[in-house]
């Protein structure tokens, strides 16, 4: 990829700069709502989750406020090659990531659902572990996407895989608890709809590293496997 | 050069340069061409200001010949005749009339709007009255231009404004039903309502014709072409279809033409 500040407009560098950097700042803060939603959900933080609730607001607002700024690069400068790619790349991004805020969200209300019932012995391990796959998994989209690193960027794709396993491991477990003692269903059930949102940004997580490819490399790698995204990245590089 | 697209995907072919090199006397312009023309496309020509685009442009007619010093190396293919019209046998005057030229700033004769289309037809040797009006409103229909100048055929051409100025020029081109048109920068003398209607008649146009533009307007390029190749320092450095090069074209050199970085 060309470096973005080695256009004649400077302004266009700024620009193009400005929603790359906000896109990271999207990013930052999104993953912080997930390790709080996390935290409050395991440890039973019912104010830290209200946090979360409250705090949805910040990142919808920064995809509004990218939204905004790549249409005006689009009107105003009429981007084309590399720095089309970046801009379309930032547009499917910020969805992506106000969705991953989203499920943070949904995360942080089954949080406070789950304060009101007993605790299980185990401590809610399950949201634990898989909570922090995912979280790790965002953290290194995000990395891959500042680094524009295809090479990082199909292996944290590759990590979907991981999470849809102990997602599916996850669904096996509540089903065992609620065959076991119909009292734990309500409980049950909250944490398969946390782990589900947990499940749903691995996903989201997957597409950003996809975008990164498709910026650096021009290749649309969407729904073809992970053995051809390899190929395809391996190609020219 | 790098060739991303092979003649056997581009269909047709109209005219090929072959190993074409062209010299200002001592001074070499193109160095090594190679380029396809696909038939009945539009084929565009970018590349910044000296790069050969409209060097190589005017050796499609033959325009290099009016001036003493410049000389022509390889081949420009025109199919089907599978003819070399670089070659010195062949007349200027009828590669004129089958290849057709329009420039950047419009240039109709000193005459009258009917005049200035039949101009072409009267060397031709047409002189039957009904002909040449069949012809000349056929041409001014193809031109986009028969409705706003039908009632005024015999007021000077410079009566009219810059854009219909240029699509009498257009039509006047068409006028001898050539096989194909170059375009030399043809709408940066006009407004952009003058420029929508000229690209509008460019992609109208490649019906009929094989259409070669030479533009500074990258969007342009973008707009209306079906090819686009990229020349720097009288070489191709890309060719490719237009969708490629502007998304994700091969060379950093074109990549930094196009997205406006120091090259």
């Amino acid at each position: 990829m060309e470096p973005l500040d080695t256009h004649i407009s400077r302004q266009y560098n700024v620009d193009l700069e400005n929603i790359r950097t906000l896109v990271l700042q999207m990013g930052g803060l999104v993953e912080q709502q997930i390790e709080h939603a996390i935290t409050a959900l395991v440890q039973g933080n019912v104010t830290l989750a209200d946090a979360v609730i409250v705090t949805d607001y910040k990142v919808n607002s920064l995809e509004v406020t990218i939204d905004e700024d790549c249409n005006q690069i689009i009107a105003r400068r009429q981007p084309a090659a590399g720095d089309l790619r970046l801009v379309l790349m930032v547009i499917k991004t910020i969805t992506d990531l106000e969705r991953i805020g989203d499920e943070a969200e949904k995360i942080a209300r089954m949080a406070v659902q789950l304060a009101n019932e007993e605790r299980p012995k185990n401590n809610y391990m399950e949201i634990q572990t898989l909570g922090t796959h995912v979280r790790h998994m965002v953290h290194n989209a995000l990395d891959a996407y500042a680094r524009m690193d295809t090479i990082a960027a199909v292996r944290v794709a590759g990590d979907d895989r991981q999470i849809d396993k102990e997602y599916e491991g996850v669904m096996r477990q509540m089903i065992t608890f609620m065959m076991e003692d119909p009292r734990t269903i309500t409980r049950a059930l909250h944490v398969m709809w946390a782990a589900r949102a947990l499940e749903r940004i691995g996903d989201h997580a997957r597409n950003i590293c996809e975008y990164v490819i498709y910026q650096v490399k021009g290749k649309d790698v969407r729904h073809i496997s992970l053995e051809q995204m390899k190929k395809e990245v391996g190609e020219g590089s | 050069m790098s060739e991303n697209i092979t003649a056997n995907a581009m269909g047709l072919l109209k005219s090929e340069a072959k190993s074409l090199n062209f010299y200002y006397g001592e001074y070499q312009a193109l160095k090594n061409i190679n380029l396809a023309v696909a038939e009945k496309r539009i084929t565009a020509l970018i590349g910044p200001s000296g790069c050969g685009k409209s060097t190589f442009l005017r050796c499609f007619n033959r325009m290099h010949d009016l001036y003493p010093g410049n000389r022509y190396d390889g081949e420009i293919m025109l199919y089907p005749d599978d003819v070399n019209i670089l070659h010195a046998k062949i007349d200027p005057i009828e590669v004129r009339m089958r290849i057709g030229m329009v420039f950047q700033k419009p240039n109709p004769f000193p005459k009258t709007v009917y005049e200035n289309v039949a101009y072409g037809l009267r060397v031709r040797g047409i002189s039957n009255r009904r002909k040449l009006d069949e012809k000349v409103e056929k041409a001014l229909r193809g031109a986009a231009l028969w409705n706003e100048v039908k009632d005024r055929l015999t007021s000077l051409a410079f009566n009219l404004s810059g854009g219909q100025q240029q699509r009498l020029c257009i039509a006047r081109a068409l006028a001898t039903d050539p096989e194909m048109m170059l375009f030399d920068e043809p709408t940066s003398a006009l407004d952009p309502i003058a420029t929508a209607s000229i690209e509008e008649l460019i992609a109208q146009l490649k019906e009929q014709v094989t259409i070669l533009i030479v533009t500074h307007n990258m969007q342009q390029a973008a707009r209306v072409s079906d090819y686009t190749a990229f020349m720097h320092m009288g070489e191709v450095v890309e060719f490719s279809d237009t969708n490629t090069i502007f998304t994700n074209p091969a060379q950093k050199r074109t990549e930094d033409y196009i997205t406006g970085r120091y090259g």
